[in-house]
C-alpha cells in the first residue's frame, strides 16, 4: 500500500520496465531496430503468439495450464486451410469451422479436468501429442496446404490506408480522453478508477499509427490482436464470467461455497482458449501463406507460456491481466527481432529468452509466497 | 453482555425456530460424522456449537450451508421442509456461512469478495460502482475498520479478514449466519471486535450458530449452547445457568473422566486459577 517494494509491485513493474531496456539496448546497438519498417514486422512477428498467449493468461488466471495451445493452434488452422483450398470453402465459413473445432477440442479438455479429475497438466499435454498428430493427419501426405484464398490471405497481408489508421488513432484518443475526463470529475462517492492505461493508449495510439504509416501503414492483423486484447480484458474485469473465473483460480473451493458453477467456469475457459489458439493459428497461417507441419510446434506454445508468464500473468492462479500477454510477446518478440538483427545465433536467443523467464516467474513466486502468511495457510485447501 | 439481551435471545424463543434439523446423520465413508444430531436457532438468538475435535460440529455447518448433503434426517426453514442440495440453495433460503477457512479469494480485492457469487449489475456484467458504494455501507453497518475496499484481501488482517467474510455472509440478507471458529486464528483485540459483530447480528434479529473452542467467547455472547460429541446432541445448556465445568463435562463425555478429575482435584486445592 505503501512506497514499499513488494514484490507484486516488482512484479507489476518488472515487464514494462524489461521491455524499455531491452528496446534501448537493441536501438543503441542497431539503429534499423527503432525504423518504422522493423517496428512493423515485429508487431506481426508477434501478433500470433500474442494471440495464443492470450489464451494460456485466460487459463492460467483459472489455475490450471493448457500445453496444448500450439498444438491446437496448427490443427485449427489446419482446419481451416483444407476446407478453403482442398474443399472450396468459403472464407468465412472456413474460419468458422477452424473456430468451431477448437470450441470443441476445449470442450473435451475441459471434460477431462472437470469430469475425470484429470490434472489440467496432464491432459493438455495429452492434447498436444493428440491434436499434433490430427494435425498431420488432415494436411495429408504432402504434409503442406498453400493458402490462396484471397480473403484469407488479406488478414495477414491487409494494411489500412494512412488516413484510415488515422480515424483509428483518433478513435482511440477521443475515448481515452473521455474516459480520463470522467474519472476526473467523479462523484465523491464513486469508485477511483486508474488513469494512467487510459493515459498510455490515448498517447500510444497516435504514435503508433506515425511509425506504422511511415512503413506500409497498420496492419490489420495487429487491428485484430489489439481487438482480442481489449475483448479479453474485458471480459476479464468487467464481466461476472470473468470474475468468476479469477475467483476459481485464486481459491477454487471458497468459490464454489460462495455459489459459483466452477466447473462450468473451467468449461468456458477451456473453451475460449483453445479458440483463441486457433485464432493465433489462423494469423499465423495467414502470414505464412501456407499450414504445414511445423505449424503449431511446441515451440509456439512455450513461446506463447513463456510470454504470459514474463507479461506478469501468476502461474499461481488467480493473478494477471489480459494485456500481459501483449507484454509477454513484445519482451520475448523484441528479443528475437533485435539479437536477430544484431546478427546474434539462436542459442543466444533462447538463453535470453530463458534467463528473462526466470526472473519472472522468480518474481511470481516470491510474489505468491508473500500472501501466504503463516496463520492463513490452512485456508488454502487443496494447495 | 447485558442480561437484557439474554432475555431478548431467550424469549425470540416463543415463535418458531427459523432454522431446524432433526436426527441428523452423515457418514464418510467408515467415518460417521454425524449420528441423528437436531439442532435449532431462533431469529435474534446466537446459538454456540460447541464440542471436541471431530465432534462434527463443521460436518453440521456444511449440511445447513449445502456442501454436504445428510445421509438422513430433515431440515427446515421457517417450518418448511427444504432439500439444501448447493451451496447456492442455502443461500437463497437465507442460510449464509462463514466458514473456517473463510473461503475468501486472497488475490481479489475486499469487494469482489464480499459479492462473490452474487455480483451486482446485469446478467452478464458487474456494476462495480454500485458494489463498492454497497460495500462500504455494508462496512459501516458493521461498525467495521477496513482502510480501503479495493485492496486484495491478502493484505489485511486476520481480523480484517474475519470482518469481510462476516460482511460477505449478510450480502444476501439472510435470516441466519452461521460462523466456523471465527475466533479461533484471532488475537485478544481482534476476538473482543469480532464477538462484538456476532452481537450486531443479533441485535439485527437474525439468528447466529456459533461454532467456538474457547468456553470464554461462548459463554460472552450465546444464548444457548449446543454441545455435540461423537455426532450426537450431548447436552444442551442455557448460557446464563452453566459453568465452564459443566461444559466441559459435556463436551468430554463423563463426568468421571480424566479432565473432570482433574479440575475436582484442583477446586479441592484452593480453585482454578
Ligand atoms: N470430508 C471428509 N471426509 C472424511 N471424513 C471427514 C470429512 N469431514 C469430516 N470428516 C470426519 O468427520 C468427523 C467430524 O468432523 P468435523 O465435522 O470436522 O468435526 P469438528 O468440526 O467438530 O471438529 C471427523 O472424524 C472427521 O475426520
Ligand atoms: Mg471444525
Amino acid at each position: 500500500m505503501n512506497g514499499s517494494v513488494s514484490p507484486a509491485r516488482l512484479g507489476r513493474w518488472a515487464p514494462p520496465a524489461a521491455l524499455a531496456v531491452i528496446w534501448l539496448v537493441m536501438s543503441l546497438s542497431n539503429p534499423r531496430f527503432l525504423s518504422a519498417v522493423n517496428l512493423t514486422n515485429l508487431m506481426l512477428q508477434i501478433v500470433a503468439v500474442g494471440a495464443v498467449a492470450v489464451a494460456v493468461v485466460l487459463v492460467l488466471l483459472i489455475g490450471e495450464i493448457d500445453l496444448s495451445v500450439g498444438a491446437v493452434s496448427g490443427f485449427g488452422a489446419a482446419v481451416t486451410a483444407v476446407l478453403s483450398v482442398k474443399q472450396d470453402w468459403p472464407a468465412v465459413l472456413a474460419i468458422l469451422a477452424g473456430l468451431a473445432t477448437g470450441a470443441l477440442v476445449g470442450l473435451a479438455h475441459a471434460a477431462m479436468v472437470t469430469r475425470v479429475g484429470v490434472p489440467s497438466f496432464v491432459v493438455t499435454l495429452a492434447g498436444l501429442l493428440t491434436w499434433q498428430g490430427a494435425l498431420l493427419l488432415v494436411l495429408g501426405d504432402t504434409g503442406t496446404v498453400n493458402i490462396d484464398d484471397p480473403q484469407l490471405v488479406a488478414i495477414a497481408g491487409t494494411f489500412l490506408a494512412p488516413a484510415a489508421g488515422w480515424a483509428l488513432a483518433a478513435a482511440v484518443t477521443a475515448g481515452s480522453v473521455v474516459a480520463i475526463v470522467g474519472s476526473l470529475r467523479r462523484e465523491r462517492d464513486r469508485p477511483a478508477r486508474r488513469v494512467w492505461p487510459w493515459v498510455v493508449a490515448g498517447a500510444g495510439a497516435p504514435v503508433a499509427v506515425v511509425v506504422f504509416n511511415a512503413d506500409r501503414g497498420v496492419p490489420l492483423a495487429v487491428v485484430v490482436f489489439l481487438l482480442l486484447l481489449a475483448g479479453g480484458d474485458l471480459m476479464v474485469r468487467r464481466t461476472k464470467l470473468g470474475r468468476h473465473a479469477m475467483a476459481t483460480g485464486s481459491n477454487a473451493s471458497g468459490a464454489r461455497r460462495a455459489g459459483i458453477a466452477v466447473d462450468r467456469i473451467r468449461l468456458a475457459v477451456f473453451m475460449l482458449a483453445s479458440v483463441l489458439a486457433v485464432t493465433g493459428g489462423i494469423l499465423a497461417a495467414s502470414r505464412l501463406l501456407a499450414v504445414n507441419q511445423s505449424s503449431g510446434s511446441t515451440d509456439l506454445m512455450l513461446t506463447a507460456v513463456a510470454a504470459a508468464a514474463i507479461g506478469g500473468t501468476s502461474l499461481f492462479g488467480g493473478r494477471g491481466t489480459v494485456w500481459s500477454a501483449l507484454l509477454g510477446a513484445l519482451v520475448v518478440g523484441s528479443l528475437a527481432n533485435g539479437l536477430d538483427l544484431m546478427g546474434a545465433s539462436s542459442p543466444i536467443r533462447l538463453i535470453a529468452t530463458g534467463l528473462v523467464l526466470a526472473v519472472a516467474v522468480g518474481l511470481d513466486t516470491l510474489a505468491h509466497r508473500a500472501e501466504v502468511t503463516p496463520f492463513r495457510e490452512h485456508s488454502r485447501p487443496g494447495r | 453482555m447485558s442480561v437484557a439481551t439474554h432475555e431478548s435471545g431467550a424469549s425470540a424463543a416463543t415463535t418458531g425456530p427459523i432454522l431446524e434439523l432433526i436426527g441428523i446423520g452423515k457418514h464418510f465413508g467408515a467415518v460417521q460424522a454425524l449420528a441423528g444430531a437436531d439442532f435449532h436457532v431462533h431469529a435474534g438468538e446466537v446459538v454456540a456449537l460447541v464440542g471436541d475435535n471431530g465432534a462434527g460440529k463443521s460436518t453440521l455447518v456444511k449440511i445447513m450451508s449445502g456442501v454436504y448433503q445428510a445421509d438422513s434426517g430433515s431440515m427446515r426453514v421457517d417450518g418448511r421442509e427444504v432439500h439444501v442440495h448447493s451451496p447456492s440453495a442455502a443461500q437463497s433460503l437465507g442460510i449464509a456461512t462463514v466458514f473456517q477457512d473463510l473461503a475468501l479469494c486472497d488475490n481479489l480485492d475486499v469487494v469482489a469478495n464480499l459479492f462473490l457469487g452474487s455480483e451486482l449489475g446485469t446478467k452478464a456484467w458487474m456494476d462495480e460502482v454500485v458494489m463498492e458504494k454497497e460495500s462500504w455501507r455494508l462496512l459501516r453497518e458493521l461498525g467495521a475498520k477496513i482502510p480501503t475496499v479495493r485492496i486484495p484481501v491478502a493484505s489485511l488482517s486476520g481480523g480484517q479478514r474475519q470482518t469481510v467474510a462476516i460482511a460477505r455472509s449478510l450480502v444476501g440478507n439472510p435470516k441466519v449466519v452461521m460462523l466456523d471458529e471465527p475466533t479461533a486464528a484471532l488475537g485478544v483485540a481482534q476476538t473482543a471486535e469480532v464477538l462484538n459483530l456476532v452481537e450486531r447480528l443479533r441485535e439485527q434479529r437474525l439468528g447466529v450458530v456459533l461454532i467456538s473452542h474457547n468456553m470464554a467467547d461462548v459463554q460472552a455472547v450465546a444464548d444457548r449452547i449446543v454441545v455435540l460429541r461423537l455426532g450426537r446432541n450431548e447436552a444442551e445448556f442455557r448460557a446464563v445457568d452453566v459453568t465452564t465445568e459443566q461444559l466441559v463435562a459435556a463436551i468430554t463425555g463423563a463426568s468421571d473422566n480424566v479432565v473432570a478429575e482433574r479440575n475436582a482435584r484442583r477446586e479441592a486445592s484452593g480453585g482454578p486459577e
